[in-house]
Protein backbone atom coordinates (compact mmCIF):
# COMPACT_ATOMS: atom_id res chain seq x y z
CA UNK A 1 0.00 0.00 0.00
CA UNK A 2 1.32 3.39 -1.00
CA UNK A 3 2.26 5.74 1.80
CA UNK A 4 0.13 8.84 1.94
CA UNK A 5 2.03 12.09 2.34
CA UNK A 6 0.56 15.58 2.09
CA UNK A 7 3.00 18.49 2.14
CA UNK A 8 5.55 16.29 3.89
CA UNK A 9 3.04 15.24 6.56
CA UNK A 10 2.41 11.51 6.89
CA UNK A 11 -1.22 10.41 6.79
CA UNK A 12 -2.03 7.16 8.59
CA UNK A 13 -4.03 4.64 6.58
CA UNK A 14 -6.74 4.46 9.20
CA UNK A 15 -10.27 5.71 9.74
CA UNK A 16 -12.39 7.70 12.14
CA UNK A 17 -15.20 5.70 13.64
CA UNK A 18 -18.49 7.55 14.16
CA UNK A 19 -21.91 6.83 15.54
CA UNK A 20 -25.55 7.38 14.72
CA UNK A 21 -27.02 10.33 16.58
CA UNK A 22 -30.11 12.50 16.46
CA UNK A 23 -29.79 16.23 15.97
CA UNK A 24 -31.89 19.32 16.26
CA UNK A 25 -31.20 22.96 15.65
CA UNK A 26 -32.40 26.40 16.62
CA UNK A 27 -31.84 29.88 15.26
CA UNK A 28 -31.14 32.49 17.90
CA UNK A 29 -31.48 36.17 17.08
CA UNK A 30 -31.01 39.37 19.04
CA UNK A 31 -31.01 43.12 18.40
CA UNK A 32 -27.24 43.03 17.89
CA UNK A 33 -24.77 40.43 16.69
CA UNK A 34 -23.03 40.63 20.02
CA UNK A 35 -26.07 39.56 22.02
CA UNK A 36 -27.10 36.90 19.53
CA UNK A 37 -23.64 35.40 19.89
CA UNK A 38 -23.71 35.61 23.69
CA UNK A 39 -27.04 33.76 23.82
CA UNK A 40 -25.88 31.14 21.31
CA UNK A 41 -22.57 30.54 23.04
CA UNK A 42 -24.17 30.37 26.45
CA UNK A 43 -26.74 27.81 25.40
CA UNK A 44 -24.05 25.65 23.81
CA UNK A 45 -21.76 25.82 26.81
CA UNK A 46 -20.94 22.60 28.68
CA UNK A 47 -22.05 20.56 25.69
CA UNK A 48 -18.93 18.74 24.56
CA UNK A 49 -19.85 15.13 25.09
CA UNK A 50 -23.26 13.55 25.14
CA UNK A 51 -22.26 11.15 27.91
CA UNK A 52 -21.60 13.74 30.59
CA UNK A 53 -23.29 16.88 29.22
CA UNK A 54 -26.50 15.37 27.88
CA UNK A 55 -25.80 16.62 24.38
CA UNK A 56 -23.14 17.94 22.04
CA UNK A 57 -23.84 21.43 20.81
CA UNK A 58 -22.17 24.37 19.14
CA UNK A 59 -22.79 27.24 16.76
CA UNK A 60 -23.14 25.96 13.19
CA UNK A 61 -23.00 29.30 11.42
CA UNK A 62 -23.75 32.97 11.66
CA UNK A 63 -26.85 34.24 9.84
CA UNK A 64 -27.22 37.66 8.31
CA UNK A 65 -30.37 39.66 9.12
CA UNK A 66 -31.75 38.69 5.70
CA UNK A 67 -31.48 35.01 6.59
CA UNK A 68 -33.21 35.10 10.00
CA UNK A 69 -36.98 34.91 10.49
CA UNK A 70 -37.21 38.28 12.23
CA UNK A 71 -34.61 40.19 10.23
CA UNK A 72 -32.16 40.55 13.10
CA UNK A 73 -28.60 39.21 13.41
CA UNK A 74 -28.53 35.56 14.40
CA UNK A 75 -26.74 32.29 14.80
CA UNK A 76 -27.78 28.76 13.99
CA UNK A 77 -27.03 26.28 16.73
CA UNK A 78 -26.96 22.49 16.29
CA UNK A 79 -27.57 20.09 19.14
CA UNK A 80 -26.72 16.38 18.92
CA UNK A 81 -28.08 13.73 21.27
CA UNK A 82 -29.16 10.12 21.37
CA UNK A 83 -32.90 10.47 20.92
CA UNK A 84 -35.86 12.83 20.69
CA UNK A 85 -36.64 12.74 24.39
CA UNK A 86 -33.09 13.65 25.33
CA UNK A 87 -32.96 16.47 22.80
CA UNK A 88 -36.28 17.87 24.00
CA UNK A 89 -35.01 17.97 27.56
CA UNK A 90 -31.82 19.72 26.48
CA UNK A 91 -33.79 22.25 24.42
CA UNK A 92 -36.06 23.04 27.34
CA UNK A 93 -33.21 23.46 29.80
CA UNK A 94 -30.76 25.25 27.55
CA UNK A 95 -33.18 27.59 25.77
CA UNK A 96 -35.03 28.17 29.02
CA UNK A 97 -31.94 29.08 31.01
CA UNK A 98 -29.75 30.68 28.36
CA UNK A 99 -31.93 32.20 25.62
CA UNK A 100 -35.09 33.14 27.50
CA UNK A 101 -32.81 34.93 29.96
CA UNK A 102 -30.58 36.69 27.43
CA UNK A 103 -31.45 40.33 26.60
CA UNK A 104 -33.36 40.73 23.35
CA UNK A 105 -32.96 37.12 22.28
CA UNK A 106 -35.56 35.24 20.23
CA UNK A 107 -35.50 31.56 19.30
CA UNK A 108 -36.71 29.89 16.11
CA UNK A 109 -36.70 26.47 14.52
CA UNK A 110 -33.33 25.64 12.98
CA UNK A 111 -34.24 22.39 11.22
CA UNK A 112 -37.32 22.12 9.03
CA UNK A 113 -38.03 18.45 8.58
CA UNK A 114 -38.45 15.36 10.71
CA UNK A 115 -40.15 14.81 14.00
CA UNK A 116 -41.16 17.99 15.78
CA UNK A 117 -39.48 18.72 19.10
CA UNK A 118 -41.08 21.01 21.63
CA UNK A 119 -39.53 24.43 21.92
CA UNK A 120 -41.93 27.24 22.86
CA UNK A 121 -44.46 24.48 23.50
CA UNK A 122 -42.94 24.04 26.95
CA UNK A 123 -41.27 27.41 27.56
CA UNK A 124 -44.47 29.36 26.95
CA UNK A 125 -45.62 28.45 30.45
CA UNK A 126 -43.08 30.91 31.80
CA UNK A 127 -45.67 33.50 30.76
CA UNK A 128 -47.98 32.31 33.54
CA UNK A 129 -51.07 32.68 31.41
CA UNK A 130 -50.06 35.95 29.77
CA UNK A 131 -48.29 34.29 26.84
CA UNK A 132 -49.74 34.99 23.39
CA UNK A 133 -49.84 32.40 20.59
CA UNK A 134 -49.49 33.60 17.02
CA UNK A 135 -49.88 31.26 14.10
CA UNK A 136 -48.47 32.57 10.83
CA UNK A 137 -49.06 30.09 8.02
CA UNK A 138 -47.92 26.70 9.26
CA UNK A 139 -45.72 28.03 12.03
CA UNK A 140 -46.82 28.87 15.55
CA UNK A 141 -44.97 31.36 17.69
CA UNK A 142 -45.24 32.31 21.33
CA UNK A 143 -44.83 35.78 22.74
CA UNK A 144 -43.93 35.53 26.40
CA UNK A 145 -43.91 38.73 28.45
CA UNK A 146 -40.64 39.22 30.36
CA UNK A 147 -39.28 42.11 32.42
CA UNK A 148 -37.28 43.46 29.50
CA UNK A 149 -40.14 43.26 27.02
CA UNK A 150 -41.15 40.14 25.19
CA UNK A 151 -39.54 36.75 24.48
CA UNK A 152 -40.43 35.46 21.02
CA UNK A 153 -40.07 31.73 20.48
CA UNK A 154 -41.29 29.29 17.85
CA UNK A 155 -43.58 26.49 19.03
CA UNK A 156 -41.37 23.63 17.88
CA UNK A 157 -38.32 22.75 15.86
CA UNK A 158 -37.35 19.84 13.63
CA UNK A 159 -35.13 16.84 14.13
CA UNK A 160 -32.64 15.05 11.92
CA UNK A 161 -32.58 11.42 13.03
CA UNK A 162 -29.83 10.31 10.67
CA UNK A 163 -27.15 12.58 12.09
CA UNK A 164 -23.65 11.35 12.86
CA UNK A 165 -21.38 12.09 15.77
CA UNK A 166 -17.70 11.33 16.19
CA UNK A 167 -15.87 12.20 13.01
CA UNK A 168 -12.35 13.08 14.06
CA UNK A 169 -8.83 13.98 13.03
CA UNK A 170 -5.67 13.61 15.14
CA UNK A 171 -2.88 16.09 14.56
CA UNK A 172 0.57 14.90 15.69
CA UNK A 173 3.56 17.20 15.91
CA UNK A 174 6.77 18.28 17.49
CA UNK A 175 5.62 20.60 20.26
CA UNK A 176 2.46 21.74 22.02
CA UNK A 177 2.62 25.25 20.58
CA UNK A 178 3.15 24.07 17.01
CA UNK A 179 0.39 21.46 17.18
CA UNK A 180 -2.01 23.97 18.73
CA UNK A 181 -1.35 26.48 15.97
CA UNK A 182 -2.11 23.85 13.33
CA UNK A 183 -5.14 22.57 15.24
CA UNK A 184 -6.58 26.08 15.49
CA UNK A 185 -6.30 26.52 11.74
CA UNK A 186 -7.72 23.04 11.16
CA UNK A 187 -10.68 23.68 13.48
CA UNK A 188 -11.42 26.96 11.78
CA UNK A 189 -11.41 25.25 8.38
CA UNK A 190 -13.50 22.33 9.65
CA UNK A 191 -16.18 24.68 11.01
CA UNK A 192 -16.78 26.23 7.60
CA UNK A 193 -18.82 23.24 6.45
CA UNK A 194 -22.57 23.89 6.90
CA UNK A 195 -24.27 21.33 9.11
CA UNK A 196 -21.12 20.39 11.00
CA UNK A 197 -20.18 21.41 14.53
CA UNK A 198 -17.04 20.88 16.58
CA UNK A 199 -18.43 20.77 20.12
CA UNK A 200 -15.18 20.80 22.10
CA UNK A 201 -13.47 23.98 23.37
CA UNK A 202 -12.51 25.95 20.29
CA UNK A 203 -13.26 22.79 18.33
CA UNK A 204 -10.21 21.04 19.81
CA UNK A 205 -9.81 18.11 22.23
CA UNK A 206 -6.53 17.52 24.02
CA UNK A 207 -7.67 14.43 25.92
CA UNK A 208 -8.79 11.85 23.43
CA UNK A 209 -10.03 8.73 25.16
CA UNK A 210 -10.03 4.99 24.75
CA UNK A 211 -12.85 2.70 25.74
CA UNK A 212 -12.60 1.23 29.25
CA UNK A 213 -10.25 1.67 32.16
CA UNK A 214 -8.37 -0.32 34.76
CA UNK A 215 -10.75 1.19 37.30
CA UNK A 216 -14.18 -0.38 37.71
CA UNK A 217 -16.99 1.92 36.67
CA UNK A 218 -14.94 4.08 34.31
CA UNK A 219 -16.23 3.75 30.76
CA UNK A 220 -13.45 5.74 29.17
CA UNK A 221 -9.94 6.76 30.07
CA UNK A 222 -6.93 8.45 28.54
CA UNK A 223 -5.77 7.31 25.13
CA UNK A 224 -2.38 5.85 26.17
CA UNK A 225 -1.28 5.14 22.65
CA UNK A 226 -1.22 8.86 21.76
CA UNK A 227 0.09 10.31 25.05
CA UNK A 228 3.60 11.72 24.60
CA UNK A 229 4.35 11.09 28.29
CA UNK A 230 3.82 7.39 27.63
CA UNK A 231 6.17 7.17 24.64
CA UNK A 232 8.27 4.07 24.69
CA UNK A 233 5.69 1.96 26.46
CA UNK A 234 4.40 -1.06 24.53
CA UNK A 235 1.38 -0.02 22.47
CA UNK A 236 2.46 3.60 22.08
CA UNK A 237 1.71 4.81 18.57
CA UNK A 238 3.95 7.86 18.79
CA UNK A 239 7.42 8.36 17.39
CA UNK A 240 10.01 9.50 19.90
CA UNK A 241 10.09 13.02 18.43
CA UNK A 242 6.31 13.52 18.59
CA UNK A 243 5.72 15.89 21.46
CA UNK A 244 1.99 16.61 21.36
CA UNK A 245 -1.30 15.39 19.87
CA UNK A 246 -4.57 17.30 19.49
CA UNK A 247 -7.85 15.96 18.17
CA UNK A 248 -10.73 17.57 16.30
CA UNK A 249 -14.16 15.99 16.76
CA UNK A 250 -16.98 16.65 14.28
CA UNK A 251 -20.70 16.04 14.58
CA UNK A 252 -22.66 16.51 11.38
CA UNK A 253 -26.04 16.22 9.76
CA UNK A 254 -24.72 13.91 7.03
CA UNK A 255 -21.81 11.60 6.24
CA UNK A 256 -20.72 13.80 3.36
CA UNK A 257 -20.68 16.93 5.52
CA UNK A 258 -18.43 15.31 8.12
CA UNK A 259 -16.14 13.89 5.46
CA UNK A 260 -15.81 17.33 3.88
CA UNK A 261 -15.14 18.89 7.28
CA UNK A 262 -12.43 16.29 8.03
CA UNK A 263 -10.94 16.93 4.62
CA UNK A 264 -10.69 20.67 5.21
CA UNK A 265 -9.21 20.06 8.67
CA UNK A 266 -6.64 17.61 7.35
CA UNK A 267 -5.45 19.88 4.58
CA UNK A 268 -5.40 22.97 6.81
CA UNK A 269 -3.21 21.11 9.31
CA UNK A 270 -0.96 19.65 6.64
CA UNK A 271 -0.42 23.12 5.18
CA UNK A 272 1.80 23.83 8.20
CA UNK A 273 4.15 21.00 7.17
CA UNK A 274 7.13 19.46 8.96
CA UNK A 275 8.97 22.81 9.05
CA UNK A 276 6.31 24.11 11.40
CA UNK A 277 6.36 20.95 13.45
CA UNK A 278 3.46 19.00 11.98
CA UNK A 279 4.50 15.40 11.44
CA UNK A 280 1.54 13.14 11.05
CA UNK A 281 -2.26 12.95 10.79
CA UNK A 282 -4.22 10.07 12.22
CA UNK A 283 -7.79 9.32 13.30
CA UNK A 284 -9.47 7.67 16.26
CA UNK A 285 -11.41 4.45 16.11
CA UNK A 286 -12.38 1.50 18.29
CA UNK A 287 -11.45 -1.25 15.90
CA UNK A 288 -14.42 -0.57 13.67
CA UNK A 289 -16.98 -2.63 15.53
CA UNK A 290 -18.69 0.03 17.65
CA UNK A 291 -19.62 2.71 15.16
CA UNK A 292 -21.47 2.20 11.91
CA UNK A 293 -19.74 5.05 10.08
CA UNK A 294 -16.11 4.87 9.01
CA UNK A 295 -14.36 7.94 7.60
CA UNK A 296 -11.18 6.72 5.91
CA UNK A 297 -8.36 9.24 5.74
CA UNK A 298 -7.42 7.66 2.39
CA UNK A 299 -10.65 9.12 0.95
CA UNK A 300 -9.87 12.71 1.91
CA UNK A 301 -6.19 13.06 1.09
CA UNK B 1 -55.10 19.27 -18.63
CA UNK B 2 -57.04 22.49 -18.94
CA UNK B 3 -58.57 24.14 -15.88
CA UNK B 4 -62.14 23.15 -15.12
CA UNK B 5 -63.86 26.35 -16.23
CA UNK B 6 -67.40 27.54 -15.64
CA UNK B 7 -68.13 30.30 -18.11
CA UNK B 8 -71.16 32.36 -17.15
CA UNK B 9 -73.69 32.54 -20.00
CA UNK B 10 -76.37 34.76 -18.48
CA UNK B 11 -77.04 36.74 -15.33
CA UNK B 12 -78.33 34.38 -12.62
CA UNK B 13 -82.11 34.66 -12.19
CA UNK B 14 -81.89 33.82 -8.50
CA UNK B 15 -79.25 33.33 -5.75
CA UNK B 16 -77.02 30.38 -6.57
CA UNK B 17 -75.59 27.83 -4.16
CA UNK B 18 -72.26 26.95 -5.75
CA UNK B 19 -70.96 24.91 -2.83
CA UNK B 20 -71.11 21.75 -4.96
CA UNK B 21 -68.57 23.08 -7.44
CA UNK B 22 -65.47 22.01 -5.51
CA UNK B 23 -63.11 19.10 -6.29
CA UNK B 24 -64.40 16.80 -3.54
CA UNK B 25 -67.93 16.98 -4.88
CA UNK B 26 -67.00 16.81 -8.58
CA UNK B 27 -64.30 14.16 -8.66
CA UNK B 28 -66.45 11.24 -9.83
CA UNK B 29 -68.68 13.20 -12.20
CA UNK B 30 -68.57 13.48 -15.99
CA UNK B 31 -69.01 16.84 -17.71
CA UNK B 32 -72.64 15.93 -18.46
CA UNK B 33 -73.29 15.05 -14.84
CA UNK B 34 -71.71 18.33 -13.70
CA UNK B 35 -74.02 20.24 -16.04
CA UNK B 36 -77.03 18.58 -14.42
CA UNK B 37 -76.07 19.55 -10.84
CA UNK B 38 -78.69 21.69 -9.15
CA UNK B 39 -77.36 25.05 -8.04
CA UNK B 40 -80.58 27.01 -7.60
CA UNK B 41 -82.09 28.09 -4.33
CA UNK B 42 -85.76 28.18 -5.35
CA UNK B 43 -88.12 25.50 -6.72
CA UNK B 44 -87.35 26.53 -10.32
CA UNK B 45 -84.57 23.93 -10.44
CA UNK B 46 -81.67 25.85 -11.95
CA UNK B 47 -78.82 23.52 -12.93
CA UNK B 48 -75.18 24.25 -13.86
CA UNK B 49 -75.83 23.84 -17.57
CA UNK B 50 -78.53 26.54 -17.54
CA UNK B 51 -76.06 29.25 -16.57
CA UNK B 52 -72.58 28.00 -17.32
CA UNK B 53 -70.62 26.48 -20.18
CA UNK B 54 -68.41 23.81 -18.64
CA UNK B 55 -64.99 23.10 -20.12
CA UNK B 56 -61.72 21.55 -18.98
CA UNK B 57 -61.17 18.69 -16.56
CA UNK B 58 -58.44 19.77 -14.12
CA UNK B 59 -60.07 19.62 -10.69
CA UNK B 60 -57.05 21.20 -9.01
CA UNK B 61 -57.58 24.40 -10.99
CA UNK B 62 -61.19 25.59 -11.05
CA UNK B 63 -62.16 28.84 -12.74
CA UNK B 64 -65.31 30.90 -12.95
CA UNK B 65 -65.24 33.15 -16.01
CA UNK B 66 -67.68 35.81 -14.85
CA UNK B 67 -69.09 36.46 -11.42
CA UNK B 68 -72.17 37.83 -9.75
CA UNK B 69 -73.30 39.03 -6.34
CA UNK B 70 -75.60 36.03 -6.47
CA UNK B 71 -72.70 33.54 -6.39
CA UNK B 72 -73.03 32.09 -2.87
CA UNK B 73 -70.91 29.36 -1.32
CA UNK B 74 -68.10 29.48 -3.87
CA UNK B 75 -65.20 27.25 -2.72
CA UNK B 76 -67.05 25.80 0.27
CA UNK B 77 -64.79 23.34 2.12
CA UNK B 78 -62.09 23.71 -0.54
CA UNK B 79 -59.18 21.37 0.01
CA UNK B 80 -55.85 21.65 -1.76
CA UNK B 81 -57.06 23.17 -5.02
CA UNK B 82 -56.85 26.55 -6.66
CA UNK B 83 -60.06 28.42 -7.41
CA UNK B 84 -60.32 31.63 -9.41
CA UNK B 85 -63.38 33.83 -9.86
CA UNK B 86 -63.30 36.48 -12.52
CA UNK B 87 -65.91 38.78 -11.01
CA UNK B 88 -67.86 39.39 -7.80
CA UNK B 89 -69.17 36.73 -5.45
CA UNK B 90 -71.98 36.73 -2.89
CA UNK B 91 -72.12 35.20 0.57
CA UNK B 92 -70.12 32.36 2.16
CA UNK B 93 -67.07 32.46 -0.09
CA UNK B 94 -64.65 29.74 0.99
CA UNK B 95 -66.75 28.73 3.96
CA UNK B 96 -64.97 26.00 5.94
CA UNK B 97 -62.08 25.98 3.50
CA UNK B 98 -59.28 23.61 4.55
CA UNK B 99 -56.39 24.40 2.24
CA UNK B 100 -55.58 25.67 -1.23
CA UNK B 101 -56.09 29.09 -2.72
CA UNK B 102 -59.05 31.20 -3.77
CA UNK B 103 -58.65 34.37 -5.80
CA UNK B 104 -61.61 36.64 -6.42
CA UNK B 105 -60.90 39.23 -9.07
CA UNK B 106 -63.80 41.32 -7.83
CA UNK B 107 -65.55 42.02 -4.55
CA UNK B 108 -67.17 40.03 -1.77
CA UNK B 109 -70.69 41.42 -1.89
CA UNK B 110 -72.30 39.08 0.64
CA UNK B 111 -71.57 38.29 4.28
CA UNK B 112 -69.66 35.44 5.94
CA UNK B 113 -66.86 35.10 3.40
CA UNK B 114 -64.15 32.79 4.78
CA UNK B 115 -66.20 31.89 7.83
CA UNK B 116 -64.87 28.80 9.63
CA UNK B 117 -62.06 28.48 7.09
CA UNK B 118 -59.25 26.60 8.81
CA UNK B 119 -56.49 26.87 6.22
CA UNK B 120 -55.44 28.11 2.82
CA UNK B 121 -55.34 31.59 1.37
CA UNK B 122 -58.20 33.73 0.05
CA UNK B 123 -57.35 36.84 -1.91
CA UNK B 124 -59.95 39.43 -2.94
CA UNK B 125 -58.91 42.22 -5.29
CA UNK B 126 -61.96 44.38 -4.52
CA UNK B 127 -63.87 45.17 -1.33
CA UNK B 128 -65.42 42.92 1.29
CA UNK B 129 -68.97 43.26 2.63
CA UNK B 130 -70.11 43.39 6.25
CA UNK B 131 -69.49 40.28 8.39
CA UNK B 132 -66.65 39.00 6.27
CA UNK B 133 -64.69 36.34 8.19
CA UNK B 134 -67.35 36.61 10.89
CA UNK B 135 -69.09 33.73 12.62
CA UNK B 136 -72.51 32.80 11.33
CA UNK B 137 -75.21 33.28 13.98
CA UNK B 138 -74.81 30.63 16.66
CA UNK B 139 -71.36 29.47 15.55
CA UNK B 140 -68.43 29.68 17.94
CA UNK B 141 -65.92 30.97 15.41
CA UNK B 142 -65.56 33.06 12.28
CA UNK B 143 -62.34 32.67 10.36
CA UNK B 144 -60.45 29.82 12.03
CA UNK B 145 -56.95 29.59 10.60
CA UNK B 146 -56.97 30.64 6.95
CA UNK B 147 -55.33 33.77 5.57
CA UNK B 148 -57.68 36.36 4.07
CA UNK B 149 -56.23 39.13 1.93
CA UNK B 150 -58.47 42.03 0.90
CA UNK B 151 -56.95 44.59 -1.44
CA UNK B 152 -59.81 47.08 -1.05
CA UNK B 153 -61.88 48.02 2.00
CA UNK B 154 -63.92 45.87 4.36
CA UNK B 155 -67.30 46.49 6.00
CA UNK B 156 -68.49 46.21 9.58
CA UNK B 157 -67.98 43.17 11.82
CA UNK B 158 -64.89 42.01 9.97
CA UNK B 159 -63.60 38.96 11.83
CA UNK B 160 -66.38 38.84 14.41
CA UNK B 161 -65.46 35.86 16.62
CA UNK B 162 -62.21 35.41 14.73
CA UNK B 163 -60.47 32.40 16.18
CA UNK B 164 -57.17 31.94 14.35
CA UNK B 165 -55.54 33.08 11.13
CA UNK B 166 -54.68 36.44 9.65
CA UNK B 167 -56.88 39.01 7.88
CA UNK B 168 -55.12 41.68 5.84
CA UNK B 169 -56.98 44.71 4.54
CA UNK B 170 -55.09 47.19 2.42
CA UNK B 171 -57.77 49.85 2.84
CA UNK B 172 -60.00 50.69 5.76
CA UNK B 173 -62.36 48.59 7.83
CA UNK B 174 -65.81 49.50 9.18
CA UNK B 175 -67.06 49.32 12.74
CA UNK B 176 -66.68 46.40 15.15
CA UNK B 177 -63.62 44.85 13.53
CA UNK B 178 -62.53 41.83 15.53
CA UNK B 179 -65.50 42.03 17.86
CA UNK B 180 -65.64 39.04 20.23
CA UNK B 181 -62.48 37.62 18.70
CA UNK B 182 -60.66 34.85 20.58
CA UNK B 183 -57.43 34.73 18.58
CA UNK B 184 -55.84 35.55 15.27
CA UNK B 185 -54.74 38.82 13.74
CA UNK B 186 -56.39 41.60 11.75
CA UNK B 187 -54.12 44.07 9.99
CA UNK B 188 -55.42 47.11 8.11
CA UNK B 189 -54.72 50.75 7.34
CA UNK B 190 -57.63 51.98 9.46
CA UNK B 191 -60.19 50.48 11.79
CA UNK B 192 -63.60 52.02 12.48
CA UNK B 193 -65.41 52.57 15.76
CA UNK B 194 -65.80 49.90 18.45
CA UNK B 195 -62.86 47.91 17.15
CA UNK B 196 -62.21 44.79 19.20
CA UNK B 197 -65.33 45.13 21.28
CA UNK B 198 -65.58 42.12 23.59
CA UNK B 199 -62.39 40.55 22.29
CA UNK B 200 -60.78 37.96 24.55
CA UNK B 201 -57.49 37.35 22.79
CA UNK B 202 -55.92 38.20 19.45
CA UNK B 203 -54.32 41.16 17.78
CA UNK B 204 -55.62 44.14 15.84
CA UNK B 205 -53.03 46.19 13.99
CA UNK B 206 -53.89 49.44 12.21
CA UNK B 207 -52.52 52.81 11.25
CA UNK B 208 -55.49 54.50 12.92
CA UNK B 209 -58.39 53.39 15.09
CA UNK B 210 -61.46 55.58 15.38
CA UNK B 211 -62.53 56.30 18.98
CA UNK B 212 -60.78 53.41 20.67
CA UNK B 213 -63.08 51.76 23.20
CA UNK B 214 -62.68 52.94 26.80
CA UNK B 215 -62.35 49.33 27.91
CA UNK B 216 -58.90 49.13 26.31
CA UNK B 217 -55.96 50.19 28.47
CA UNK B 218 -52.85 51.84 27.11
CA UNK B 219 -49.72 49.77 27.73
CA UNK B 220 -46.99 51.85 26.13
CA UNK B 221 -45.06 51.61 22.92
CA UNK B 222 -44.27 48.24 21.40
CA UNK B 223 -41.18 47.50 19.31
CA UNK B 224 -40.59 43.78 19.90
CA UNK B 225 -39.16 41.23 17.46
CA UNK B 226 -42.65 40.00 16.71
CA UNK B 227 -43.26 43.03 14.46
CA UNK B 228 -40.41 42.35 12.00
CA UNK B 229 -41.28 38.65 12.04
CA UNK B 230 -44.86 39.47 11.16
CA UNK B 231 -43.85 42.02 8.54
CA UNK B 232 -41.62 39.50 6.83
CA UNK B 233 -44.34 36.87 6.82
CA UNK B 234 -46.93 39.31 5.45
CA UNK B 235 -44.51 40.35 2.70
CA UNK B 236 -44.04 36.73 1.64
CA UNK B 237 -47.74 35.95 1.82
CA UNK B 238 -49.37 39.10 0.45
CA UNK B 239 -46.67 41.38 -0.93
CA UNK B 240 -44.78 44.50 0.08
CA UNK B 241 -47.86 46.74 0.03
CA UNK B 242 -49.46 44.77 2.84
CA UNK B 243 -46.17 44.41 4.74
CA UNK B 244 -46.05 48.20 4.99
CA UNK B 245 -49.18 48.00 7.16
CA UNK B 246 -47.14 46.40 9.97
CA UNK B 247 -45.55 49.28 11.89
CA UNK B 248 -41.96 49.52 13.12
CA UNK B 249 -43.15 51.07 16.36
CA UNK B 250 -46.68 50.71 17.68
CA UNK B 251 -48.74 52.07 20.55
CA UNK B 252 -50.18 49.08 22.36
CA UNK B 253 -53.59 48.87 24.00
CA UNK B 254 -54.74 45.83 25.94
CA UNK B 255 -58.30 44.64 26.09
CA UNK B 256 -61.15 44.26 25.93
CA UNK B 257 -61.08 44.62 29.71
CA UNK B 258 -64.86 44.16 29.72
CA UNK B 259 -64.08 40.65 28.51
CA UNK B 260 -61.05 38.44 29.16
CA UNK B 261 -58.67 41.30 28.34
CA UNK B 262 -55.84 39.30 26.81
CA UNK B 263 -56.13 40.83 23.38
CA UNK B 264 -54.31 43.85 22.01
CA UNK B 265 -54.64 46.70 19.56
CA UNK B 266 -51.38 47.92 18.03
CA UNK B 267 -51.56 51.34 16.43
CA UNK B 268 -48.72 52.65 14.33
Amino acid sequence: MQDMIVNGVRIDDTFAEAFDMSATGVVITAPTRKWAEIAAKTMTGFATSVIACGCEAAIDCELSPEETPDGRPGFRVLIFGFDAAGLELQLRNRVGQCVLTSPGAACFSGIDGGKRLKLGATLRYFGDGNQIAKKLGRKRYWRVPVMEGEFLIEHDTGMADVAIGGGNVLILGRSQAEVLAAAEAAAEAAMTVPGVILPFPGGIVRSGSKVGSKYAGMFASTNNAFCPNLRGEPGSLLDMDTGSVLELVMDGLSFEAILESMKRALHAACAFGPDKGIQRISAGNYGGNLGRHHFRLRDIV
Amino acid sequence: MAALTFTLKAAPPERLDLSLLVPDKLKDLSAREIERLGIGTTPTGVVVGDLFTVSGTDLTDIRFAGGSDRFDGVGTGLKGASLHVDGDVGAYLGRGMKSGKIVVAGSLTGPYGATAATGGVIRVTGNAADATAASIPGAMAGLAGATLIIEGNAGDLLGDRLRRGVILVQGSVGALAGARMVGGTIISAALGRRAGQGMKRGTLIAGTVEDIEPTFVFSGSYTEAFLPLLRRWVASEAGAGFAALVPQVAQRYRGDMASLGKGEILIG
